[in-house]
């Protein structure tokens, strides 16, 4: 019979065809899920993955949603390497928006770029931090649990931006709409190419992708973290501090998502709305485990998971699809990949089962007792 | 504010705390066993959409509810088998399955949209629901109310006085030990991840078909996260998940019936509080760090394979 066998070491080999496998059965369940749904399957995968890249246009959509993921996925990957469960980047995401956005807002009569988009950007960026750091003190100082308060707070910063575009920031010549006042040009982060929407986020985070890498693999910080993950009882004889890594996850992460707020609203948005993300902050959490919490891969894993989002909503117009086929995909990359990555671990066997003369001598099992 | 005001409010929290009586009951039994299962929003709106829409089709809410509850097993079933038989990481799958979940509900829900079902009405029992005061305070919910106080009994007494219970608790306590002395540890522990299933696809079919009786879109509102940190507010103890979720249901409608008694408050700030409420409370409770350490099922989140 077929069995599960520890293996005596991790298979490297393993570790990287995993992400390649679970995309693959994530391919062939949708194959299924389309002709179930009866659409041609072979249309429908045109539609959804060839389709929307065909064009440099879709190309560049296909970086402009990669961005927010990326960013928010590099954080978390840093963190989830250390034990540090972040799932709030949705609500750093938020709050990185809201507080960007509020200094574009306030300064609408600054007319230099040069000046005011760092500002903005780092305005983001410390408001995702800001939101990262209600759990990180809240773990360090009373041990509660990082998952559970980054969560509820995904849904506190929701309500704040959706009172602030209702209430004190909705725009007065807005015919009512609960959204902002458009950002001023000086105030939207610059394309990189003419009529593509890709901006200079873009570069962004494929620039902090290669710091990420440094960080991870070069430095000491980063080398605490991964002993922190892989061994948390020789992280603590080693007398690393695990409050300092909590700090440092959060902050990073938060960080990042904070940015990936700010670029929303300063690039493809270009205003404050109810709703600046369909999601990525979750979809993140997928990206940073496609890409291995390798700051590379998470590259990688975000291009795919961009295209997922694209393939769903050109899906969607073309072939009328429903929009939620791309959380049904999300998910599923998700349980396939951590299905496969059962086999780094473990290898099949086919066991026969012993015959004869194993019959005759008694064998004590452990179930025997 | 008086009597007769008073009353419907007290009633209504008694509807909101109802689900996460259930999901909370439910995940209790998981983490007793030793398994974090954090889908359990997800299964919660695998059981509001697959309840709805069986009612929606069927006009039966017997059928809606049985259809809520098979949806949260078939998600938690996902579950077990990725954890317990393929050893994925527990909170990695949980996520997963709390993102599938939102994702599939969203999906199989697109059809029914804006549609609505006849909701679950409370009973009258003759005579005792016309007592005033003490009638429509607690003799006019519905069934499923009545059941989950009756759910809470039955745990009680399955968890501390019965055979199969004190083996749910040495599974969550030493896999290892009760694996050793030839008890199916792998076995015990699906068992209780389809129990919570169970319990959150019925919380979810309950959102669907008896507070609001209409399909939303991610109408679970992190009711999930709530019944998770619920149970680590109750330090594993029933009867502190019922108190708990009673304490959530009354935060939930008094942020309803708040601008009622005219406080000048944003409507969006008064939504917020019982997401700042779970943080508070899980504050409090975790403050002393012993609490928490002599009350958490050793084995809570460890993976445990037989042959390794």
């Amino acid at each position: 019979m077929l069995k599960l066998e520890p293996r005596p070491e991790p298979s490297i080999i393993m570790s990287y065809a995993s992400p390649l496998l679970a995309v693959a059965l994530t391919l062939v369940s949708g194959y299924l899920l389309f002709s179930l749904l009866g659409k041609d399957p072979a249309q429908a995968f045109a539609v959804f993955f060839i389709k929307p890249v065909s064009t440099l246009y879709g190309l560049g959509e296909l970086c402009l949603k990669a961005t927010p993921l990326m960013l928010c996925a590099l954080g978390l990957a840093l963190g989830f390497r250390a034990n540090v469960w972040n799932i709030g980047a949705e609500g750093q995401l938020t709050l990185g928006a809201i507080v960007g956005g509020g200094v574009a807002l306030w300064l609408h009569d600054v007319q230099s770029a040069w000046l005011l988009l760092p500002l903005m950007l780092v305005a983001g960026a410390l408001g995702g931090m800001a939101w990262a750091a209600i759990p990180a003190i809240l773990r360090n100082r009373f041990h509660t649990n990082e998952i559970l308060v980054s969560l509820m707070l995904v849904y506190v910063a929701k309500l704040l931006l959706s009172w602030l575009v209702h209430g004190p920031w909705r725009d007065p010549q807005g015919y009512n709409f609960p959204q902002s006042p458009m950002f001023h040009d000086a105030a939207m982060l610059p394309l990189l190419v003419e009529g593509v929407r890709t901006n200079i986020a873009f570069l962004i985070a494929l620039v902090l992708a290669a710091v990420s890498w440094v960080f991870a693999e070069k430095t000491f910080a980063g080398f605490r973290f991964k002993v922190a993950g892989l061994a948390p009882a020789a992280a603590s004889y080693a007398g690393f501090s695990e409050k300092r890594n909590v700090w440092l996850a959060l902050m990073i992460g938060g960080g990042a998502a904070g940015l990936a707020g700010i670029a929303e609203v300063a690039g493809p948005i270009g205003q404050l709305q109810p709703s600046i993300s369909p999601g990525y902050g979750f979809a993140a959490i997928i990206v940073a485990f496609v890409g291995r919490l390798h700051p590379f891969g998470v590259v990688l894993a975000s291009l795919l998971m961009s295209l997922l989002y694209i393939g769903g909503e050109t899906a969607q117009i073309q072939m009328a699809l429903p929009a939620a086929i791309t959380g049904v995909f999300q998910g599923m990359l998700l349980f396939y990949l951590l299905a496969a990555d059962l086999f780094i671990n473990f290898r099949l066997r086919w066991k026969t089962r012993p015959r004869g003369s194993a019959a005759a001598i008694p064998v004590v099992s452990k179930e025997a007792a | 504010m008086n009597a007769e005001q008073l009353i419907p409010i007290l009633a209504s929290t008694v509807g909101a705390a109802t689900p996460l009586v259930y999901a909370s009951l439910g995940e209790l039994i998981v983490e007793r066993a030793g398994v974090l299962n954090l889908g359990v929003e997800g299964m919660m709106l695998g059981g509001a959409i697959a309840g709805f829409a069986v009612t929606n089709q069927t006009g039966s809410l017997t059928l809606g509810f049985a259809a809520g509850m098979l949806a949260g097993m078939a998600l938690a079933l996902l579950f077990g088998f990725l954890t317990l038989t393929l050893q994925t990481n527990q909170v990695a799958t949980g996520l997963a399955l709390t993102l599938f979940g939102v994702g599939l509900s969203a999906f199989v829900g697109r059809n029914f949209v804006g549609t609505v079902v006849d909701g679950l009405k409370g009973i009258s029992i003759p005579w005792l629901s016309d007592i005033p005061l003490i009638g429509p305070l607690l003799f006019r919910f519905d069934m499923l109310v009545y059941a989950s106080l009756l759910l809470f009994i039955v745990m009680q007494w399955f968890l501390n006085r019965t055979r199969a219970g004190l083996l749910v608790r040495a599974v969550g306590e030493s896999p290892q030990s009760a694996h050793a002395i030839g008890y199916p540890v792998i076995l015990i522990r699906y068992l209780a991840v389809l129990f919570g299933g169970a319990m959150s696809g019925l919380a979810g079919a309950y959102l669907s078909q008896a507070i609001t009786p209409m399909w939303v879109e991610g109408m679970t509102a992190g009711r999930g996260w709530i019944a998770l940190a619920l149970v680590v507010f109750a330090t594993w103890k029933p009867w502190r998940v019922v108190l708990g979720a009673y304490l959530f249901g009354g935060v939930t409608i008094l942020q309803l019936h708040a601008q009622g008694f005219g406080v000048r408050i944003p409507s969006e700030f008064l939504s917020m509080l019982p997401y700042i409420a779970t943080i508070v409370v899980l504050v409090i409770i975790c403050r002393d760090p012993k609490t928490i350490l002599l009350n958490q099922p050793v084995s809570l989140g460890r993976r445990f394979h037989p042959d390794a």
